[in-house]
């Protein structure tokens, strides 16, 4: 044990701070967007028009059945192509962050949708019904009165499921991006000292998924004091 | 579309296209299989040291699941595969690396050893368990408190309540979250490959990297897994009717 | 208490039929309810009230038949269903207020959402419209915080927000506490006198006696009785209305 380098982490400081930061930026935009379209997903499964709830469920089920990484291959090989046959760019229309940007956003909306759905119905159908009977429309009664309360009620676990993407953001190692993991394996590589970094990495996702769990209980502890 | 690709001779191992995929599912299925087995001893364990009174053991349960949890199972896949031989004393570390491979020559011609699938399996099993753990916990504590203390009134030790009482109704409530855990497994998998483990994932990806028909290769991993989910749903439902207590509606929904 | 004299009935339901898959929970049902007057529905559990009264707003659709309220067709595809319901207030047997807005939020967020009103002129009618149910000083809490009885005397306050030309009751007492109804029927008393044209589904029969013009009596999913108050207390009859009668009336 005693042959270790731990000064190597604080030599690659800088490198694996860079990493960091390309690990909450994936974060930030696809915990966005999976719930925006997550939460569009869930309206459109809950809808009474087939032609809208079953291309919606389709895709849900879909991405639920394939593994993570799989999903982030395909998002990887086809938003290239497809970005490319919108714009008549051929090649490198679409940077490899952007394909990871669009795979997570893609994966994590089927996670969210289910999340949102079970939150929509479990809003009793008198509330709709009194926004309805008030003469507000499907979206004014969506916006001011089931969502709103949706959300509440979800919270602890849209949350939870916020922990569990940050720590999914590390997947990105297969597609070759220098995010935190990917800085400190490159790092590794460079040094030799692989253990160290890769225990550094270890520590840091545990000091922040402990504190961000910790703090989600005690959001979830308060909540329930309130209602 | 070229769909026949499938069939033309791969570069290695003596089989076509089609021959990697089977190969791939084979691995997929074993190191899920195996992983699982670990994951449902250890995580049954640890799921009932949380539910027990006696401090100590409730604490290191809570401490496993924690640690377990809030690491990604990609940096835990890491720790396993290349911290854990060099942290061991240097005869275990060495014995990993370099003696276990030759233990045994795996199937399929696969370009990896028993040294990565054993990495693979213990990582995947050791990490489900600190879900199934929190699976048995949340189905022992949704019984009726009163079900313990009729246990140990009729003079049952606790490890008996568990066993007669608790632990039967138990395991009948969670089967459609564990349900949801074994699935999760198999898609947990393919995290293997980043240590070289050929799974499904990966000898797609190999085969779009060969044949260039990057969309039929992705496409037939995703039906198998697509097959592969949906057995195990239709497994675990005609168990769940298999094992059911008459009269007794489960608690919470069928998925 | 006259019954006005009109063209044409406010609210009008013709051979209104509906089915839930092979159910039929309402089975030609033809009734009306006049400008100013108040017609009260009543029956048993399962006769098919509840859904009757939640077409009239389009709440419920319907197979057969017609209902023409104000003038539009309810059942037309055509209908602007949200511009219709914002002229019919609605007060429902849970109350349904927005758990997640103040009272003072609930009475005006149809006026500013749905009507177009400033926020002033929101604020100035929701407040005399709760002075006037008497829970002004409840205007900053929150729905949780009142009681049965005050959150649905808030829930008229907020459908009277709207200015609307009729008002549809679905059992507005039936989830009350038995001290806290009279305090929401003094409010209904006091808004049929005032001539609001009004459709009630209720058992309290002490309101029909005192405010009603009509009972309409629906049971299995048919429009059984449909007379004028006196008739209905007096001789009923049809026999099911009088054994419903002789149930209830011993509250």
């Amino acid at each position: 044990m005693t042959d270790f380098d731990w000064g190597v982490i604080w030599k690659y400081r800088e490198a694996l701070w860079d990493g960091m930061l390309t690990s909450l930026k994936l974060f930030a935009i696809a915990l966005a967007g999976g719930i925006f379209f997550g939460t569009l997903l869930a309206m459109a499964r809950l809808s009474h028009w087939k032609a809208v709830s079953a291309p919606a469920a389709g895709f849900v089920n879909l991405i639920r059945a394939i593994p993570f990484i799989m999903a982030i291959f395909w998002f990887y090989f086809l938003t290239p192509m497809i970005v490319s046959k919108f714009t008549g760019q051929q090649g490198e229309a679409v940077g490899p962050f952007t394909s990871a940007v669009v795979a997570f956003i893609m994966v994590e909306s089927a996670y969210y949708s289910e999340i949102v759905r079970a939150g929509i119905q479990s809003i009793p159908r008198g509330q709709p019904s009194a926004a309805y009977a008030l003469g507000m429309n499907y979206w004014q009664s969506m916006g001011h009165v089931v969502l709103p309360q949706a959300f509440r009620n979800m919270l602890p676990v849209m949350l939870t499921q916020a922990v569990i993407l940050f720590q999914d953001t590390s997947l990105v190692y297969v597609v070759a991006l220098k995010d935190f993991l990917g800085a400190a394996s490159k790092a590794g590589q460079l040094t030799g000292r692989i253990v160290e970094l890769y225990l550094f990495v270890a520590v840091v996702f545990l000091v922040i998924c402990l504190a961000a769990s910790w703090g989600v209980k005690r959001l979830q502890a308060s909540l329930a004091v309130t209602r | 579309m070229d769909w026949k690709v499938l069939l033309e001779q791969a570069p290695s191992g003596g089989m076509t296209y089609l021959g990697w995929l089977w190969s791939g599912l084979f691995w997929t299925l074993a190191v899920s299989v195996c992983a699982w087995v670990i994951a449902f001893t250890v995580g049954s364990v640890v799921g009932v040291l949380r539910t027990t009174p006696l401090r100590i053991p409730r604490a290191l349960a809570t401490a496993y699941v924690e640690l377990f949890r809030n690491i990604p199972l990609l940096v835990q896949m890491f720790l396993w595969y290349f911290v854990m031989p060099e942290v061991v004393p240097r005869e275990w570390g060495d014995w990993l690396k370099q003696d276990m491979p030759n233990l045994l020559v795996l199937p399929f011609a696969a370009q990896f050893s028993l040294w990565e699938f054993t990495a693979a399996v213990l990582c995947l099993g050791l990490y489900t368990a600190s879900r199934v753990a929190e699976q048995v916990r949340s189905g022992i504590q949704s019984l009726p408190r009163g079900q313990t203390g009729a246990g140990l009134a009729m003079g049952f030790t606790l490890p008996q309540v568990y066993r007669h009482v608790t632990l039967p109704m138990a395991y009948r409530i969670i089967i459609p979250p564990m349900t949801s855990e074994f699935l999760t497994i198999f898609k947990n998998s393919s995290t293997a490959l980043t240590i070289g483990v050929l799974e499904l994932t990966a000898q797609s990806r190999q085969i779009s990297e060969y044949t260039f028909k990057t969309f039929e290769a992705f496409t037939a991993a995703t039906l198998i897994y697509i097959a592969i989910t949906m057995t195990v749903i239709l497994l675990m439902r005609s168990l769940e009717k298999r094992v059911a207590v008459p009269g007794y509606i489960a608690q919470g929904s069928g998925h | 208490m006259s019954t006005p004299e009109s063209p044409r009935p406010m609210i009008d339901l013709r051979h209104v039929s509906k089915w839930y898959g092979t159910f039929q929970v309402l089975k030609d049902c033809t009734t009306k309810v006049e400008k100013g007057e108040v017609v009260v529905v009543c029956g048993p559990s399962g006769s098919g009230k509840s859904t009757l009264i939640k077409a009239v707003n389009g709440l419920e659709p319907f197979q057969e038949g017609e209902i023409v309220v104000n003038g539009i067709s309810v059942g037309d595809p055509k209908t602007n269903l949200p511009k219709l319901r914002a002229c019919i207030g609605m007060v429902f047997q849970n109350f349904e207020l927005f758990p997640h807005m103040s009272i003072t939020d609930n009475l005006t967020i149809g006026q500013v959402k749905v009507l177009g009103r400033t926020r002033e002129q929101a604020l100035e009618k929701g407040l005399k419209l709760l002075d006037r149910v008497g829970l002004l000083s409840q205007k900053d809490k929150y729905p949780g915080q009142l009681s049965g009885g005050q959150q649905q005397r808030v829930a008229i306050a907020r459908a009277l927000s709207m200015d609307p030309i009729a008002m549809l009751f679905d059992e507005p007492t039936s989830a009350l506490d038995p001290e806290m109804i009279n305090e929401v029927l003094d409010v209904m008393v006091q808004l049929a006198r005032e001539g609001m044209t009004m459709m009630v589904v209720t058992h309290e029969m002490g309101f029909a006696r005192k405010v009603a013009h009509r009972v309409v009596f629906m049971d299995h999913g048919q429009i059984v009785e449909d007379c004028t108050k006196d008739e209905f207390f007096g001789t009923a009859r049809s026999e099911r209305a009088q054994a419903f009668l002789s149930k209830i009336l011993h509250h």
